[in-house]
């Protein structure tokens, strides 16, 4: 069923929702949820976040480690006074589990909800783990949003009282392989209901456009919201290692030169002589190279026809999120009023 | 076919423990083309048993047979006698002949040599691969014959995820990525529209999730009444 947007016009009516429907070019950021129990982990990073985004992807067990839970932390996120797009995969939880969370997430307030397959647990610190991938990550959205539209559980029984409704993402990884069937696996996922995507980490920017050129083809970039993902560089090995080792990630060489460049006034200084005060200058003259690098992708990424926004994934390293914003001038962020009670009627 | 590998000697060891009278019981079918458990293994495995139980000075008696389906009655009714007269029986067919012993001969105590692996096939001489998850509900007509059940890591039905490089899976580089294969054999036969399809959630009351799994033929049923 397609998704039909309730009498003020939007499907769930959350910041996201707005800011983009508004055409402003939006920006979400991530926020890692702890290996703890500490709600004021997630205060803090909270607080770094709130005014340079629209809204803040909680994750869900990212790379299979075990982490607060994502509704948990949304649910401290949205007491905090910040939008969060709440993370699911499909690795922990079967189709009964995922319902029911997500049944609790929109009665704490949560409104965006991005679908993942998700990372293998063979990754994580459980690999000895059952995974369950009842549900993919397209048949995830197929459901969320047909309990938001249709108002049916996936088993077809409809909803006794109020439905669950968010405003869906899912991912896309452009380069990943076979790289010329990804703008086709794009527009499943917008035949399967999705409102937004956010993209893997972008910083081949040629090569996104390529992507795009496709996807405007297509006619994808009508019909869906594309976030491209960006990141900030932490440091040359880390930036060698996206390049080498994750799958779908091109890293061009020339942001290695530059992160190595970087750190060249402590290149020729042997690694046992370097002094904390050493290592810690060149840590920050990294990343702030990592920053001015993530700006220029955002700069050039605007440029991009068929883009609405950006979704930064500084990853434990929530306090370069305002730097980036700001030298890419995005902020303040828009304020695009919210629809009143009586306006949200969804029938 | 049902594919096998031997448990550790060690291990074996532990699994008899004290009984004196071994008979480690062979099986002529899946698990002699996998080299793991067929005749030859079973001599083999009782030779190395004897010889470990010298050493421990613990010397005990391990004799073996083979039968050519460990997971049929008629079969295990041949060796019957033998059975009855070993205080354990070390079975070295799949999971199925351990239990099919244990149930015909339920005075005696059995125990396993192998792990049973997978069902699958020896890609080249040595190695053996994994193709399907008996999952009851066959979508190879949509995959072009390759199945993702079995062979993603994630079982996805509307894949790649984003972790497929090269061909190969992220989660281990010798693992060829279904869904390229998938991809790669739809496209050659001129099929790729197949992949635009949402493929929807799967039944898994079929796979082993819908409980123990059974097939009654009524028909053959009927058939061995009238005779």
């Amino acid at each position: 069923m397609a998704a039909q947007p309730g009498s003020n016009g939007y499907l769930v009516g959350s910041n996201l929702e707005r800011v983009l429907r508004a055409g402003h070019f939006a920006v979400t950021a991530e926020l890692g949820p702890p290996q703890s129990a500490d709600g004021d982990v997630i205060r803090k990073k909270a607080a770094l976040l709130k005014g340079c985004c629209d809204a803040v992807n909680i994750t869900d067990n990212q790379t299979a480690i075990v982490r607060m839970s994502s509704i948990g932390a949304g649910a401290i996120v949205v007491q905090e006074g910040l939008e969060p797009v709440i993370q699911m995969t499909c690795r922990d939880r079967n189709r009964l589990a995922i319902q029911s969370d997500l049944l609790g997430a929109y009665a704490l307030g949560m409104r965006n909800l991005l679908c993942l397959s998700g990372d293998h647990q063979s990754f994580g610190n459980h690999p000895s783990a059952k995974n369950v991938f009842d549900l993919d990550s397209i048949q995830l959205v197929q459901m969320v949003t047909a309990m938001r539209d249709a108002k049916v559980f996936q088993c077809g029984e409809p909803f006794k009282g109020q439905e669950p409704r968010f405003f869906v993402g899912a991912a896309a990884a452009p380069f990943a392989d076979p790289v010329e069937f990804r703008p086709y696996r794009l527009a499943k996922k917008i035949k399967a209901g999705a409102n937004f995507i956010q993209t893997q980490l972008i910083y081949d920017i040629p090569a996104f456009k390529n992507f795009m050129e496709k996807v405007r083809q297509m006619g994808l970039h009508e019909q869906v919201y594309i976030l491209a993902g960006v990141g900030p560089l932490k440091s040359p090995a880390m930036a060698r290692y996206m390049k080498e080792s994750v799958p779908g990630l091109w890293v061009p060489d020339e942001f290695i030169a530059r992160m190595e460049a970087a750190g060249a006034p402590w290149a020729d200084i042997p690694k046992d002589q370097l002094s904390k005060e050493d290592k810690k200058a060149r840590a920050d003259a990294w990343k702030q190279e990592g920053i001015r690098i993530c700006i220029e992708l955002i700069q050039q990424i605007r440029e991009i026809e068929g883009v609405a926004g950006v979704h930064i994934m500084a990853i434990e390293w929530e306090e370069a999120v305002r730097p980036i914003v700001e030298g890419a001038g995005l902020l303040p962020r828009p304020s695009v009023s919210a629809p009143t009670a009586q306006e949200a009627s969804y029938d | 076919m049902i594919v096998a590998e031997q448990k550790s000697l060690d291990e074996m060891k532990t699994l008899i423990g004290d009984a004196q009278k071994v008979l480690v019981v062979g099986c002529g079918t899946c698990v002699t083309v996998c080299f793991a458990g067929g005749a030859r293994e079973a001599a083999i495995v009782a030779a190395s048993l004897r010889m470990a139980t010298q050493l421990d000075g613990k010397i005990k008696t391990v004799s073996d047979v083979t039968v050519q389906r460990q997971c049929e009655w008629e079969y295990l009714d041949e060796i019957a006698e033998q059975v009855r007269a070993a205080d354990v029986v070390l079975s070295l067919g799949c999971g199925i002949g351990v239990q099919a012993i244990a149930e015909h001969f339920p005075q005696t105590w059995v125990v396993p040599g192998l792990n049973t692996s997978f069902l699958g096939l020896p890609t080249e001489q040595g190695v053996w691969a994994e193709r399907c998850a008996a999952c009851g509900d066959c979508l190879l007509g949509r995959t072009g014959g390759i199945c993702p059940i079995a062979r993603c890591s994630k079982s996805l039905l509307n894949g790649p995820c984003g972790g497929s490089e090269a061909g190969h899976c992220e989660v281990n580089p010798d693992i060829p990525c279904a869904w390229q294969l998938i991809y790669d054999r739809l496209s050659s036969l001129g099929k790729l529209d197949l992949l635009l399809e949402i493929q929807p959630p799967k039944n898994w009351k079929a796979a082993r999730d819908g409980g123990p799994r059974k097939i009654v033929r009524e028909d053959l049923r009927l058939a061995a009444e009238e005779e």
